[in-house]
């Protein structure tokens, strides 16, 4: 019986999160395959809507990585990405869906690792809580 | 503004969970500035209840809708057949718009999805504040353009209070005494004579303790022969 690889959706921003990226690639770095990304202007374009959708439509986790929050390329972008991450993740939890299923990360683009360990974590997740299903998740 | 703010999700869950087909309805108007029942809010709404329902393994349909202001009959007939269509309506508008559709459609069952705050303003990006609370007998002309009946927390006439400190509320020190406030804007204005004269008790016969409350216009009614003409006309 083969095992069911998670979905796990990850919203980069262009300019940090995919420089790192970027770079964890040619450092050789690897994060799980179960991992999809999306890339958008600046984790600030990222919705709550954009967040629910990607659940809405098979991820089992949900993550945004953009810039540190003191060198965001669009000023403030990463902190408005972490307020949507955030309400999203309340409207979750009050529907008893774990809140480990979204989180929000931050990434120099010179920093090779933070986005391969933001995706390893997530993916870690997604394979410890199960799939977003009847039966799946933590007891 | 009439603000709001939406129910806790998981209160909503519980409520439309036993039917099938559920119409979301939203409005453009107060509830959409106060972000809490506008078109992306509707939406996100209904995302947050079908991510619900996939991890429940629940099957269920939602319609998201959303009318330019729902508490005026004409707008709800733009979703007529939708409302008619589905097993519970969830409204989220204001009071007045889960009423009106309600009142239009009684054999349909129609669920608050927001809980109705107060008459407000925004202050900043995401925050809104009472200002009224629709007394019928507005005073503010004598009090700075401060309402003291919806901003002090004994709605004192004639004040402020001995609680009153250092321009704050002993209620709560994050909020504003409004009499030291009314007292700051009379001074700018010149006008501090008024804080020295006596309010007498208010009437509040014209307020909500009196029962419903029903404001008429007679010249804008329609006779009952207009009436007839409208009704033919639609």
């Amino acid at each position: 019986m083969t095992e069911t690889r998670p979905k796990v959706v990850g919203f980069c921003c262009e300019r940090h999160a995919m420089d790192s990226a970027t770079l964890a690639a040619r450092s050789g770095k690897e994060w799980d395959a179960s991992v999809r990304i999306v890339t958008v202007p600046c984790s600030g374009r990222v919705d709550g809507l954009h967040l629910l959708k990607a659940f809405e439509d098979g991820a089992d986790a949900v993550f945004v990585v953009g810039c540190l929050e003191k060198n965001c390329y669009y000023d403030t972008g990463s902190i408005e990405g972490r307020k949507r991450v955030d309400h999203v993740r309340s409207m979750l939890a009050d529907l008893g869906i774990e809140k480990e299923r979204i989180e929000m990360f931050n990434a120099a683009s010179t920093n090779a690792w933070a986005f391969a360990e933001a995706a390893n974590r997530m993916a870690e997740v997604a394979k410890r809580l199960g799939p977003l299903e009847p039966g799946g998740g933590s007891k | 503004m009439i603000v709001a703010k939406r129910k806790p999700m998981g209160d909503i869950a519980k409520m439309v969970a036993p039917y099938k087909k559920v119409a979301v309805i939203g409005c453009r108007s107060c509830v959409a500035i106060c972000l809490a029942g506008g078109e992306k809010e509707v939406k996100m709404t209904v995302s947050a209840l079908k991510v619900r329902n996939r991890k429940e393994g629940r099957e269920q349909q939602f319609e998201a809708l959303v009318v330019e202001r729902q508490c005026e009959k004409e707008w709800v007939k733009e979703v007529e057949d939708k409302v008619k269509d589905a097993d519970l309506v969830l409204s989220m508008a204001c009071s007045l718009g889960a009423q009106t559709i309600a009142d239009m459609y009684p054999e349909k069952i129609v669920f608050p999805g927001l809980d109705t705050g107060f008459f407000g303003v925004p202050e900043e990006q995401g925050v809104w504040s009472e200002k009224c609370v629709g007394c019928g007998n507005c005073i503010i002309h004598l009090t700075g353009g401060i309402c003291p009946v919806a901003r002090c927390a004994k709605s004192m006439l004639n004040g402020p209070c001995g609680g009153s400190s250092n321009g704050h509320c002993e209620v709560n020190l994050e909020i504003e005494c409004a009499w030291y406030a009314i007292h700051e804007r009379l001074r700018l204005q010149k006008r501090l004579d008024l804080i020295e004269a006596v309010m007498p008790p208010k009437d509040w016969s014209t307020g909500h303790a009196g029962g419903r409350r029903t404001y008429v216009r007679e010249d804008a009614r329609l006779t009952q022969h207009q009436k007839k003409g409208k009704e033919g006309a639609q």
